[in-house]
């Protein structure tokens, strides 16, 4: 039981919290910019899984994993495109079409995976780290946060960065509007439409910048149905979190260290079954909902198209 | 008067699938002026505001800015056109404060800067006397205060024009009265205030100038000089002439045997109900007799959807009594009290009353599902549903294609005339109406009010809560008024009811003083 | 039709029988013909891109799987728990309740069979045997769904969110139940106990067809009665399509709506018992099928109507049948088959729009 306790065991654990999260993290905020826009963003786990195939393909493809992180974001954000064309413009069901998106990404990435590496199982190399100086000498914490790849540091930044946009500028106000009146946005001389657009498009570039984190720098290699309902589990972040990016931010630790227990548990050899562990955060959503579920508010018109002139 | 008009309307026509909503109206609306848009719900005044503020646009014709034509494509064209509406339903975010929603359309990059802004609406509200705090969350407001700060809000984005849809149709008569002051302060600065309301007396009160709606055509225009000239008595009857084509408000025909000694059929005890935010019920008590008519008049939003909620049995009671024929049926549900006679004809036609999608047949058995003879053994029998609906759509009039029409496809008219014939079938003791003539054009208006009279005659114990005082006055033998949630007095439908019901709906006369008067 | 799942529940297209037959021809034509071929097309589109000539790729599906015997008869087997899915997914989604959480209550299902038949092998007839196993695994299953439902009967919890929590949730847990309480000890494989091929669902005869399939058309073709001919349909369905008339017409729309989870629960649950007592006899760790994303789409493209969701259910399981055989023969991995349900439904759902926006046009 010493294992546990030991420098080597909590910083893997702390490593596998980032590895895990940050792709959670990403698709959280994401998600959390549709919602807020008032659009239920199903779709978001097809986003993923196109972002880390495409993100993967970038990276091996150019050797370049800052690359490879463009190649993911433009992959998201042509599903958001079909998504934001098909149920902002159009106005069909999000839920259908969301459903749609994340199946056809499924079988897309995983044909297109066959064919191109199914016989090599190409893996990307090692991936550079870089140390925050100072910080990355603290024990646990060190190793384990301060000396990651510096996409770990933006996504965090991100978290931060979107929590003081949402506070200062206008774009809190516009998003919520669109999702909470938007008959009001569209008086007030914002097109909702172009509004609900753009927040999926953003929903898209941020999940497949997640997706392409899980293949690039999580695993270094694809595999098919790799996110595994990491879009769903962002869902549920954003859900919760409502408009606050630093409660996205929380909420990924608290999946991520659960999702990291698991295989740090093996590592130490310790046998209870992973599903036990991997069962936590799961357990922990349903408790707050069962907890506080009465005050779970979402905004007004989540998942309803904006028709204007129509009541 | 200045010549060229801020805004005129020419030859302007809008269409919509089966209906000429406008019909090459001519309109111009001068600054300084406060201009009332007067006409009965259909008459297109919706669609000309919908046209005025980009909403929608004319299908021929053209409006003119000073003179130059423009094409009001966007509500951001028409904002920047220096047109501001208030919409009847309020179009601020209700999770935003005041200050924050004044705000909005900025574009997004933008710092926000709410100091300031809040800074020049205080300064406004000042210059106009009026207090609204910048920093309340909006939803919080009253009506009549969210209201103004829409109004402030068009003012602030340098509006010329400023268009109040409905705006007194959710307002105390205090808040009439102040936005009647508001409004007049506004055209002496020389702004264009357009008015539109279906209400005679406000549009004599406040309008320099008066356009009369009908059928989607301009059919009669008064000017300040005509206004001011001709005899009030003489105005009222052209302008109910035009409006209505003749057919005025119908006298109160009374109802000699209503009001003689009756055991009550429907007795309400100290009834409180919590609206849960919206509107709530205070100890509010009254008894219905049968074949007598009480009509609940009141501004909308003071307790009567919730009132008439609780009485049908889909809200549950915080306290009170209610008995039918001397029994308690407080503890019953819906479908219990319905089975003992007791109706309830929703204001709320589409959104709760009837399902859209579904059959007209279908809907008029929406509240008997499951018992015989149409349904055998929880097994639906089609033709017997379909023969029930055949007899109720002679009997009430429905004009639809046929029962399997879904019911969504019929006009609004004859949607209410489905509902009728469902809470009138079949034993009803007691009916509650809400609003049951609001939306209708006026031979459905005339049809559904005889149909309730003629149910009262029969015996039906009535209660009609309405927010149209003629309706009321027209059709009641007894008139309660509501404020606040509380019953603030009962009175007889006679000479004098006019002016009582109107000083109650006011505040003027408070419940106690009342109480003893209605005794 | 297709942006609320309850909208779609209206009476059929009277509209159709009134209009001349050529436009009503052309309408048929346009929203279930079209659709279908435009979204071959577009799949056959990705398959040329792979080196595969799409004809001969659909040309093998269907001949490997209606024209070949073992191929008919494995499409015909794989129909029993997705017509049971299809069923559940039915019930919930007419009565307007999003229930997502299907693959864990289908693993639930088929962990409760998988656990309590082998054991009850020794002891009990086998026709008991296999009743007791599928009525666990509806409990159990039913049991799942409870917290979701009563969370969205009481406090108006989104039911997406909870279903989907709860679907991992049961995964983990039937998972951490096949590994820790019902492992087969005398396996290296962690897997339970398995049921003798003697004592699961029988065959249809002279077939290897597993009966279970006639418990999938009877569940659905009960659902769809029920839904479209009982005063309990009816009132699900009103709940489906107006919650707010429900209320008002005196509906119990929380003990509905907890009963529509439970019975939709229920069926996904059957489906997992059908599959496990028909063709597999154990659950092995870490095995999930996942059918339920699958079947969702299904059962949209059938607008929600049961038979038509038979038709659609004997479509897909004849192109995973053939599919898995071209991945074989062909080379292409059978998620092919995932590509052209999503492409149908995408296609579908468009193809609808714009038809609805023409009727109408034509219409004013």
């Amino acid at each position: 039981m010493d294992m546990i306790l030991s420098q080597s065991f909590l910083t893997s654990l702390v490593v596998g919290l980032v590895m895990a999260g940050v792709p959670l993290l990403l698709a959280g905020l994401g998600e959390q910019i549709s919602e807020k826009a008032g659009v239920l963003n199903i779709g978001i786990e097809g986003m993923m899984l196109i972002g880390a195939y495409a993100g993967f393909l970038g990276a091996w493809q150019t050797g370049s994993l800052w690359v490879g992180f463009l190649y993911g974001i433009g992959g998201g954000m042509a599903v958001a495109l079909l998504m934001a064309v098909l149920c902002v413009r159009i106005g069909l069901s999000q839920i259908v079409i969301g459903i749609g998106l994340t199946l056809g990404a499924e079988g897309l990435t995983a044909l297109l995976h066959h064919v191109q590496f199914s016989r090599s199982y190409p893996r990307l190399p090692g991936v550079e780290t870089w140390a925050v100086p100072g910080l990355s000498a603290l024990p646990v914490v060190g190793p384990g946060l301060f000396d990651r790849h510096p996409m770990v540091y933006l996504a965090i930044a991100l978290a931060v960065i979107l929590s003081m946009l949402y506070r200062k500028t206008h774009l809190g106000l516009t998003l919520q509007a669109a999702g909470d009146k938007p008959a009001a946005l569209d008086g007030a001389g914002v097109d909702v439409l172009r509004t609900r657009f753009a927040a999926v498009l953003c929903t898209g570039a941020l999940a497949g910048l997640g997706g392409a984190f899980m293949s690039e720098v999580g695993a270094g290699l694809f595999i098919p149905f790799m996110t595994n309902g990491a879009g769903f589990i962002g869902i549920v972040l954003a859900m919760l979190a409502r408009g606050r990016p630093l409660w996205v931010l929380a909420g990924a630790a608290l999946f991520g260290a659960c999702l990291s227990m698991t295989t740090a548990l093996q590592v130490a050899g310790i046998n209870i079954p992973t599903d036990v562990i991997q069962m936590l955060p799961f357990a922990a959503v349903m408790a707050v909902l069962v907890i506080f579920g009465r005050r779970a508010s979402l905004p007004a018109a989540l998942g309803l198209p904006y028709v204007r002139g129509a009541r | 008067m200045p010549a060229a008009p801020l805004i005129e309307f020419r030859g302007v026509t809008k269409r919509f699938p089966g209906v000429i909503a406008n019909d090459q109206v001519d309109l111009r609306i001068h600054a300084g002026e406060v201009h009332v848009l007067l006409g009965e719900n259909g008459a297109g005044k919706s669609t000309l505001i919908g046209m005025l503020s980009g909403l929608q646009q004319p299908d021929e014709g053209d409006i003119l800015l000073e003179g130059a034509t423009v094409k009001l494509t966007s509500p951001k064209r028409a904002l920047r056109s220096g047109i501001g509406t208030v919409f009847q339903h309020g179009m601020l975010v209700p999770t935003l404060t005041v200050a924050q929603n004044l705000s909005l359309g900025n574009p997004w990059w933008r710092f926000r800067r709410e100091g300031d802004i809040a800074h020049r609406f205080e300064a406004l509200c000042a210059d106009f006397g009026v207090r609204i705090d910048p920093h309340a969350i909006t939803g919080e407001l009253s009506l009549g205060e969210q209201q103004q700060v829409e109004i402030f809000r068009a003012l602030l984005r340098g509006s010329r024009v400023l268009v109040l849809d409905e705006a007194t149709s959710m307002l105390t008569p205090q808040g009439v009265e102040e936005l009647g002051a508001l409004m007049r302060e506004l055209a002496k600065r020389l702004l264009a205030v357009i008015l539109i309301t279906h209400k005679l007396r406000e549009a004599f009160d406040f309008g320099d100038r008066i356009s009369i709606l009908r059928h989607g055509r301009k059919v009669a225009e008064l000017g300040p000089e005509q206004l001011r000239e001709t005899d009030e008595h003489k105005l009222h009857q052209l302008v109910v002439r035009s409006m209505f084509g003749g057919a005025g408000g119908a006298p109160h025909i009374r109802r000699a045997d209503a009001t003689g000694e009756r055991r009550p059929v429907l007795t309400v005890r100290g009834l409180s109900v919590d609206g849960g935010g919206d509107g709530r019920v205070a100890e509010v008590s009254f008894e219905v007799a049968a074949g007598e008519i009480l009509g609940i008049a009141g501004i909308d939003g003071n307790g009567q959807k919730q009132l008439a909620e609780a009485l049908a049995g889909q809200r549950r009671a915080a306290a009170g009594e209610i008995l039918l024929d001397g029994r308690p049926i407080a503890s019953l549900d819906v479908g219990a009290r319905r089975r003992l006679g007791l109706r309830y004809v929703t204001d709320d036609r589409l959104g709760e009353g009837t399902v859209g999608a579904f059959p007209v047949s279908t809907n008029l058995l929406l509240k008997e599902i499951g018992t015989a003879p149409f349904w055998e053994g929880g097994i639906e029998r089609p033709a017997r549903i379909r023969e029930h609906a055949r007899a109720l759509i002679e009997e009430f009039d429905v004009r639809t294609p046929g029962p399997d029409t879904p019911i969504a496809r019929l006009s609004g008219g004859n949607i209410q005339k489905a509902v009728l014939a469902r809470e009138l079938f079949g034993g009803a003791r007691v009916v509650i109406y809400n609003k049951p003539t609001y939306g209708l054009d006026v031979h459905n208006i005339a049809s559904a009010r005889r149909r309730l009279s003629e149910a009262a005659d029969a015996g039906v114990a009535t209660i009609l809560i309405s927010t149209d005082l003629d309706e009321i006055l027209e059709l009641s033998d007894r008139i309660a008024v509501m404020s606040g949630g509380r019953v603030v007095g009962i009175i007889a439908n006679d000479g004098d009811a006019r002016t009582l019901v109107g000083e109650m709906m006011a505040g003027e006369m408070t419940g106690e003083e009342r109480a003893g008067e209605a005794a | 039709m297709m942006v609320e799942p309850a909208q779609s529940s209206g009476a059929g297209s009277l509209g159709l029988v009134t209009s001349a037959a050529g436009r009503a021809a052309v309408r048929i034509g346009l929203t279930a013909v079209a659709p279908v071929v435009l979204a071959l097309v577009l799949s056959g589109a990705v398959l040329s891109q792979m080196g595969t000539d799409p004809l001969e790729y659909y040309g093998y599906v269907v001949q490997r799987a209606f024209m070949t015997p073992s191929g008919f008869q494995a499409t015909v087997t794989r129909m029993a728990p997705l017509l049971l899915l299809g069923a559940g997914l039915i019930l919930a989604f007419r009565a307007g309740l999003w229930n997502l959480g299907l693959d864990g209550q289908f693993m639930l299902g088929a962990t409760a069979a998988a656990a309590l038949a082998p054991p009850l092998a020794q002891v009990w007839p086998i026709p008991l045997v296999l009743a007791a196993s599928m009525v666990a695994a509806m409990a159990a299953a039913a049991l799942w769904s409870l917290l979701p439902a009563l969370l969205k009967a009481y406090h108006g919890v989104n039911e997406i969110i909870t279903t989907l929590m709860m679907s991992f949730l049961g995964l983990s847990v039937s998972n951490a139940l096949v590994k820790l309480a019902f492992l087969d000890p005398t396996t290296t494989v962690p897997q339970t106990r398995t049921l003798a091929v003697a004592d699961r669902l029988p065959p249809l005869s002279g077939t290897t067809v597993s009966s279970g399939v006639l418990i999938g058309l009877v569940a659905i073709v009960a659902v769809h009665l029920v839904m479209t001919r009982t005063s309990f349909g009816l009132r699900l369905r009103v709940v489906g399509a107006n919650p707010r008339a429900a209320i008002h017409v005196g509906l119990r729309v929380p003990l509905l709506t907890v009963m529509v989870f439970a019975a939709s629960a229920a069926l996904v649950g059957l489906a997992g018992a059908v599959e496990i007592l028909g063709v597999h006899g154990n659950v092995r760790a870490d095995w999930n099928p996942a059918f339920g994303l699958a079947v969702i789409p299904l059962v949209f493209l059938a607008r929600l109507n049961g038979l038509a969701t038979i038709v659609y259910v004997l479509f897909f399981s004849a192109l995973q049948i053939g599919a898995e055989s071209a991945a074989r023969r062909l080379g292409v991995p059978h998620y092919f088959s995932l590509v052209l349900v999503a492409n149908l439904l995408i296609v579908l759902a468009l193809v609808e729009h714009l038809s609805q926006r023409w009727r109408l046009d034509t219409r004013s």
